[in-house]
């Protein structure tokens, strides 16, 4: 599969979304009531945590489509699946922080559910590389990661449960993601930030698809070409080969 | 352009402003990390097929030469 | 099913002869409670405190359990004997798991007491039955989970270290709606049944991990 294939018009398309979606939310969307300007951060934030858990989810199907078909092509993009997420998560958890230090007054609250949620995610799934660094055999690795990969997707929205149950109290909550209580100019702001950065993740995680491809094509073609068996000694590695 | 910011709403420069800037800041650098590091990786692939390249242009000069030497004897 | 039980029953014989995780699990409880003591500077404490002093000890007192439970396996080249055998894969999930629960009701039958008389203000006897079913349900949880996270990690180099790192953020969950539940049972006049929501959040989080574990428990073992 050719990964760079339409990339450019991807790029594009996203590079024109998250315009629009900024140009929203600084000139269109109104003044929240209660917190003013403060609010905007949750454009940026609620979008990121959304799609770092979404592909982390994601990340499960694909290695259920390696355990499934035993492809190692599934294992390479379930790992990239996790790699992006993971760099959203980070993005997510930091915007988080600064939100709730603006309008709380801490860097860190452990009554916002889905704060606290989300760094169990991130705890977990960075756990991921260090396993795969631990697995020598490559076969193995793979297999290992996508048996890791699947239980903590389910694990997701099973810690979500658990960590908004455990609220004694839960603070007004201005900002649902059903949107139930947006007005319809925030709502529009917010799909137009969310699938901007959607298009965000999936144009990154095919850059890099075609990127490890490439590289992978390159080794291939070594081998083939020169029938080179002094490969350079390759590096014991987190990534799928 | 001058319309648009017109239309804004005063951008608060006090300490709310600062805040939102910072959430903005994080995600752009994020960003911009990432794109870096990626730089890196494509030029680390371009050295990859550049070495590729001069190997194999190595081998057909080399096949080029022996024949000759073959007729030579 | 009579696999599940010959290789419990060789886990339970393996115990009983060398004595080595349970004694040591017993010791590291007692030792923590000691710890909390005078970390806490707390001569008895009650309520959600106590529930989660107790919680957390048995948490880390399991991944003790955990580290241990394929060891043998992997040393004596268990692993290829039951891959060699013409038996269900499943079977090992089953009955490690049945192992570790083992271990940890064997653990509990002495740090549990042995919480009441060193940290524990209220008595124990009222809600004894109570704490019970939850810490059936929260060994449960931490049998299925560590024996997943066991068979994970004991084919990687440092695994001891891989271990708990995958586990405690799995058990996060799980330890949430065990010391919530324990919580009130513990509580200075607290009542004998422990809260529902809890006790349901725990029981389906077992549900859900042990099917999981069993769909991708073969993947672990293919060879």
């Amino acid at each position: 599969m050719i990964y760079g294939r339409g990339l450019r018009g991807l790029a594009l398309v996203t590079t024109a979304t998250v315009t629009v979606a900024l140009a929203l939310v600084f000139f269109y969307a109104p003044l929240d009531a209660d917190q003013g300007f403060i609010q905007k951060i949750f454009y940026i934030h609620v979008p990121l945590a959304i799609v770092s858990l979404g592909g982390f989810v994601f990340g499960g199907v694909l290695a259920v489509g390696h355990l499934r078909t035993g492809d190692r092509r599934w294992d390479m993009r379930s790992y990239v699946a996790i790699h992006m997420a993971l760099i959203f998560g980070i993005a997510g958890l930091l915007s988080g922080s600064i939100w709730a230090k603006a309008s709380w007054g801490h860097w860190w609250v452990w009554n916002e559910p889905t704060l606290v949620s989300f760094l169990i995610v991130l705890l977990l799934f960075s756990t991921y590389q260090p396993l795969r660094f631990a697995i020598e055999d490559p076969e193995r690795q793979a297999r290992y990661a996508s048996v890791f990969t699947i239980v903590a997707a389910a694990f997701v929205p099973l810690n979500f449960i658990a960590v908004r149950l455990a609220q004694q109290y839960v603070h007004p909550r201005v900002l649902t993601l059903s949107g139930g209580n947006l007005p319809g100019s925030m709502a529009l702001t917010f799909y137009v930030s969310l699938i901007g950065i959607v298009l965000l993740y999936i144009t990154l995680w095919r850059y890099e698809m075609a990127a490890k491809s490439a590289r992978m094509h390159i080794r291939r073609l070594r081998r083939s070409l020169l029938d080179d068996e002094a490969l350079p000694a390759m590096k014991r590695s987190a990534a799928p080969s | 352009m001058t319309g648009w910011l017109a239309a804004a709403p005063a951008l608060p420069l006090h300490s709310a402003g600062k805040y939102v800037a910072g959430a903005y800041i994080v995600f752009v650098a994020v960003v911009l990390i990432y794109v870096s590091i990626m730089a890196r990786r494509l030029s680390a692939t371009q050295r990859e097929l550049a070495r590729l390249q001069r190997e194999i242009e190595a081998r057909h000069s080399e096949r080029d030469e022996q024949p000759e030497i073959e007729t030579a004897a | 099913m009579s696999t599940v039980l010959t290789v419990l029953r060789k886990d339970m014989l393996l115990e009983l002869r060398s004595l080595e995780t349970v004694p040591a699990m017993v010791l590291f409880s007692i030792a923590t409670f000691v710890i909390f003591h005078f970390g806490l500077n707390r001569a008895t404490i009650d309520g959600q405190l106590a529930a989660g002093v107790l919680t957390v000890t048995l948490l880390f007192a399991a991944l003790l359990g955990v580290n241990r439970l394929f060891v043998a396996e992997r040393e004596q080249g268990g692993f290829d004997a039951f891959l060699l055998a013409p038996v269900d894969r499943s079977a090992l999930l089953v009955a490690k798991a049945a192992a570790l629960f083992a271990f940890l009701a064997m653990l509990e039958v002495v740090a549990v007491p042995a919480f009441g008389v060193l940290l524990l203000g209220p008595s124990l006897g009222p809600p004894l039955l109570g704490l019970i079913a939850v810490l059936a349900l929260a060994d449960l949880a931490l049998a299925v989970i560590g024996t997943l996270v066991s068979a994970i990690a004991v084919q990687s180099r440092a695994r001891d270290l891989i271990g708990p790192l995958i586990g405690l953020p799995l058990l996060i969950p799980a330890l949430i709606a065990t010391a919530r539940a324990a919580g009130p049972l513990l509580a200075v006049h607290g009542s004998g049944s422990p809260p529902g929501k809890w006790v349901a959040v725990l029981a389906l989080y077992d549900l859900v991990f042990a099917l999981l574990a069993y769909a991708v428990f073969d993947f672990l073992l293919e060879d």
